[in-house]
């Protein structure tokens, strides 16, 4: 990208172009029909609609939007978690095996991944099912049945099943290239395997955490279809939601609420990293 | 002097290939040692056994008389200044120094006064909330020293430290490393290919090759008298020659009777015979004990480098005198410049200088590892 020392920036000029037309021309569309009624005149209405619509859940009344929103949030949070928790070991495994078995557990986990996404939320639906593979693997073995399928657990499964890789590979990717002397040097210094993993590994990892919650948790709020055929539909989600109102052509209001996901999903990316960031290079200054 | 460590018959193998054959090696307190040798000799090998970063196949590593081959790097009194330094790239310069303090769990007051010591050793005094990367090589050079120092180690091992820096700078680090060994009184075990450095830092030098010590002894001791063709070729420049002890202080070679002051060798026992370069006077033809032609001068600027014919074999000799290339001369040799070896596996080895040039030499240590090409480029900013 460089000549005498200085960018060229013409190369940008292909992604400059597809970037314009494909992400800002059509987050302006985005922003301008949230602010419109169908008349296309502007109003906040599509907005507040969000905030204050309320229905009935029971006996009580419920904010329709707000409840979604915060159901989807909470799914998201508790299958970021468990990714985190299920991908941090396997990455660090990964990049501490020799070269031959790295490869073979990039593939495994890179298998799923050709595989279509709507025909692995199916395959899902038939193991999960009340008379699914694993009710009749758990009756064979003498154990009683569970019901999974419809409820909360099963779409934060989906979504573990789904997303794992998009949190082992970028944490993966910043250990594998950590150098090992920093390990030995921490070691030298009179660290044992526990403080050698908090004072140095897991700092150092940091930045892989950060891209792996990002690459989890925003496509988690956003998903719509694992909650629809694992959850039953019952458990509708924001991204559920931006769905029906798009489908039933209230263009305006689907908007509105994609603008908001949007904003409050910067909020909270900006939240993590200011917090990380203080984890890991503040971790032992005062 | 107190033996701080011994290495007793340590011998250790990767993959079927041994890299270390039957060491021995006492290192007494606030002594400054290096481990000399070409690449793959096992210098390195040894540095991280005594650091604990690997163990003995055989043979054992005895810390201050107690026998230490499992006890882990973490647990040991010693601390290293690694080859690239691997300064803690999340962390300032006072957390890299402060690091090994913060896991002994030392009061935040003393190990801030114990930081600011010793980046005031190091002469970084103004560094402390500097970022790691952002520092110049020598500037972080300085940080691993202060890092290993700070947890007050009986021995301080060094790898290679100097490598990575430019001509001028590594001279300066030099001086001042054996500055802070001999203020702080801590044992330096240095590792270096650099046979310069080795002498000009050393109070014992330890030439290894293929995974065997060749000798231990003084800078001068290894200098004047190597044991044999591989130390004398090894460190400085020599003219080594076969040769025949023919009885006590007599020796013949390059088909002279020569003087010497060497005894206890059998009677007509084959010989190396090693004459330094600048340990041969130039004299008019006829007065010379060998008479040769000047091949080619090269001006070092201190001296002349030349290569003289001797009937076919080729010597360097270094000289202040201005010969002319096809001039007819003659070698005089003192009886105490000449050094007689035993006979050992490296005899013949090392030839003469006919196809010696600076270039060739140079290049044959980046293929073979020793220097790296983007590290001779340096990019010190200091």
């Amino acid at each position: 990208m460089k000549k005498n020392g200085k960018p060229v920036w013409g190369l940008l000029g292909p992604y400059t172009v597809w970037a314009f037309v494909f992400i800002v021309v059509p987050l302006g569309f985005v922003a301008y029909y949230a602010f419109t009624d169908n008349s296309f005149s502007f109003t906040f209405d599509n907005i507040t609609r969000f905030f204050t619509a309320t229905s009935q859940s029971g006996d009580s009344e419920v904010r329709t939007y707000l409840l979604i929103f915060w159901r989807s949030l909470k799914l998201a949070f508790i299958s970021t978690v468990i990714c985190l928790l299920a991908g941090y070991p396997m990455a660090y495994i990964m990049s501490r095996a020799d070269s031959r078995k790295q490869k073979i557990m990039m593939t495994l986990i890179m298998i799923p991944m050709w595989m279509n996404f709507l025909i692995r939320t199916y395959a899902w639906m038939t193991i999960l099912q009340d008379t699914g593979i694993l009710n009749g693997f758990l009756a064979k073995v003498g154990l009683g049945k569970v019901h999974i399928i419809g409820t909360e657990s099963a779409v934060v499964i989906g979504m573990v099943y789904d997303y794992l890789p998009y949190m082992i590979l970028p944490i993966y990717s910043v250990m594998a290239k950590m150098d090992l002397k920093l390990i030995e040097a921490a070691r030298d210094l009179g660290c044992n395997s526990y403080g050698v993993f908090r004072r140095v590994i897991f700092p150092l990892s940091m930045p892989g955490v950060l891209s792996g919650i990002n690459m989890v948790l925003i496509p988690s709020v956003s998903t719509f279809y694992i909650s629809q055929k694992l959850g039953n539909g019952k458990f509708f989600l924001i991204g559920d939601a931006i769905e029906g109102q798009y489908v039933a052509n209230n263009l305006h209001f689907a908007a509105a609420m994609a603008f908001i996901l949007m904003v409050i999903l910067i909020i909270m990316m900006a939240l993590i990293k200011k917090f990380t960031n203080g984890m890991a290079y503040g971790g032992d200054t005062e | 002097m107190n033996k701080i460590i011994e290495l007793k018959n340590i011998s250790k193998s990767y993959d079927g290939v041994k890299v270390l054959n039957d060491i021995n090696l006492d290192i007494y307190d606030n002594e400054f040692l290096t481990l000399l040798g070409p690449s793959g000799c096992g210098k390195t090998t040894t540095l991280r056994l005594i650091g604990g970063f690997e163990q003995p196949d055989e043979g054992d590593v005895i810390f201050m008389g107690e026998r230490i081959n499992d006890v882990p790097a973490h647990k040991r009194n010693v601390n290293t200044v690694f080859q690239k330094y691997a300064l803690f790239p999340h962390l300032n310069v006072f957390e890299n120094v402060a690091f090994a303090l913060r896991e002994r769990k030392v009061p935040k007051d003393e190990i801030e006064e114990k930081v600011h010591e010793m980046l005031s050793l190091v002469m970084l005094s103004n560094f402390s909330k500097r970022d790691v990367t952002s520092l110049s090589g020598g500037q972080q050079q300085r940080v691993a020293i202060a890092r290993a120092l700070i947890a007050q180690p009986k021995v301080l091992l060094l790898d290679e430290p100097l490598g990575a820096l430019d001509l001028k700078l590594r001279k300066d680090m030099q001086q001042e490393l054996k500055k802070i060994q001999k203020a702080t009184g801590i044992t330096f075990i240095f590792v270096t290919h650099d046979q310069e450095e080795a002498l000009t830092m050393s109070d014992t030098v330890v030439v290894m090759s293929e995974g065997k010590i060749q000798q231990i002894g003084t800078p001068i001791d290894v200098y004047n008298e190597p044991v044999n063709a591989f130390v004398a070729d090894f460190i400085g420049e020599s003219n080594i020659l076969d040769g025949v002890m023919l009885k006590d202080y007599k020796v013949k070679f390059a088909d002279q009777i020569f003087e010497c002051v060497d005894s206890g060798f059998g009677t007509n026992e084959p010989v190396d015979v090693v004459i330094r370069p600048e340990d041969v006077d130039i004299v008019k033809p006829e007065d010379g004990m060998l008479k040769g032609t000047v091949t080619s001068v090269t001006f070092m600027g201190v001296h002349y480098e030349i290569i003289v014919d001797v009937n076919g074999f080729k010597w360097m000799i270094q000289t202040t005198d201005f010969v002319d290339e096809n001039e007819n001369i003659g070698l005089a040799i003192d009886p105490d410049a000449i050094q007689i070896m035993k006979k050992s596996e490296y005899s013949g080895l090392y030839g003469d200088y006919s196809t010696y040039s600076d270039e060739v030499e140079e290049l044959t240590e980046i293929e073979s590892g020793e220097l790296d090409i983007s590290e001779v480029e340096g990019t010190e900013e200091e």
